[in-house]
């Protein structure tokens, strides 16, 4: 059933629906923009966006990764036109290049990692990989989720998830490198 | 099992999203594999490390009510004043409409059918993507058949169309609709074809779809349900679907 049928304010419903996202939706745009204020900028816009894709929005459905399809789609518009190399990237998702193995658990550890360290590896990722692993582990969308978000195949989002940690895990602990 | 074929499986086994025989047999492997035990120590700590409350960023205090201001600013410039009356009273006749038709097409189509549709082609994709397309490998429809039995609280439909260009290839146990199905593999040249099917009292006639660039048919009968899932292009699935209710 569709959003219409009641009498209330279709703003004031929107808003029902999908302010309680709010911290998800700044999360992703503060993650992918790297910076609070046009992370703020880029909400904003996001939800104006949605309010006016609103009516193609059936209420019975999920509305967190609806709306973080919008915003996700948003910070692209907003590195596009602001930070156009960082959307150049280097990311491999169907030849998967030859895996670490046998890296010793000992050495494997991620002692203590603080979290600056963490938000700055997480940073210099790509994008591509940054925003599947943001929409995992924090905000714990499905791979289905993720990939209606993202708009690649669910394999896509398998290859992208695993290459993304495993890049995570390298600048996390760099022996782990060494000891292959 | 190979670790290569590992690498990004055990992801979605740790991640939660195999099915019960991939995951069976990605446990097989972690048994005795210490690099993908490694693997899966450096996972555990990987997602701790970065669940750290203060590494998600939440909205700035305020940010809401500047949201909220420039929604009501955008909906008011979007339905001027005057016009704004019969405007809702327009909506709300085509809203009754709308609602009439829904209600009408979902006693034909419900939205759940959309869910299993996505699931169906969740359940085809991983079979592929691990390569897990048979738990009995057999041609033969009197090896298959009996295989289930035990596994399954309903005996599966079973056919041989190795005459009409579909051989069987073999079955495997899903999981769809909140149960576990009857999952066959035929082949048509090099396209694999699932046919998930469990019962059902609906009788419908095959509707063809698609979903995510494969092509899909779901019709029920004599009490069950079935879908047909695969690359193959929508006539000859057609056909597949036609030989099977022969």
């Amino acid at each position: 059933m569709r959003h219409a049928s009641t009498g209330k304010g279709k703003a004031e419903q929107f808003e029902a629906i999908f302010l309680p996202y709010l911290d998800s939706a700044y999360n992703l745009a503060r993650w992918l923009t790297r910076n609070e204020h046009d992370a703020q900028d880029v909400v904003q816009e996001s939800y104006l966006r949605a309010l006016e894709a609103f009516g193609g929005f059936h209420t019975e459905r999920d509305g967190r990764p609806w709306l973080l399809r919008i915003v996700r789609n948003t910070c692209y518009t907003w590195l596009r036109r602001n930070r156009p190399a960082e959307l150049v990237t280097g990311a491999v998702d169907v030849a998967e290049e030859a895996i670490d193995s046998g890296a010793n658990i000992e050495s494997a550890m991620i002692e203590k990692a603080n979290s600056e360290l963490i938000r700055r590896a997480l940073e210099e990722i790509e994008v591509e990989y940054r925003e599947v692993l943001i929409l995992r582990e924090w905000e714990g969308q499905s791979y289905k989720e993720i990939a209606q978000i993202v708009d690649v195949p669910l394999g896509t989002v398998m290859s992208r998830l695993s290459r993304g940690r495993r890049e995570l895990q390298r600048r996390l602990c760099p022996a782990t490198e060494t000891n292959k | 099992m190979s670790c290569q074929d590992n690498q990004g499986l055990l992801d979605a086994y740790l991640d939660g999203e195999l099915d019960l025989a991939a995951s069976l047999e990605v446990e097989r492997h972690l048994e005795h594999c210490t690099g993908c035990q490694s693997r899966k120590a450096r996972f555990e700590q990987l997602g701790q490390a970065l669940r750290q409350p203060d590494l998600y960023a939440r909205a700035p205090a305020g940010l809401d009510n500047r949201i909220r201001e420039s929604l009501r600013t955008r909906d008011k410039q979007a339905t001027p004043g005057l016009t704004r009356g019969w405007l809702t009273a327009a909506a709300a006749v085509a809203a009754l409409v709308i609602c009439s038709f829904l209600l009408m097409r979902n006693s034909l189509r419900p939205a759940e059918e959309d869910l299993i549709k996505s699931e169906v082609a969740s359940g085809h994709i991983r079979s592929l993507m691990a390569n897990h397309l048979t738990d009995v490998l057999s041609s033969d429809q009197h090896t298959v058949k009996p295989w289930f039995n035990g596994k399954l609280d309903f005996t599966p439909v079973v056919t041989d169309l190795r005459e009409k260009g579909f051989p069987l290839i073999g079955g495997r146990l899903d999981y769809l609709d909140n149960r576990p199905v009857a999952a066959l593999l035929y082949k048509r040249n090099q396209h694999p074809i699932n046919l998930f099917e469990w019962p059902a009292a609906a009788v419908s006639k095959p509707r063809t779809d698609t979903i995510r660039g494969y092509n899909i048919i779901h019709w029920s009968q004599s009490g069950m349900t079935f879908w047909a899932i695969s690359d193959l292009n929508a006539r000859e699935l057609g056909d597949f679907v036609h030989d099977l209710e022969q």
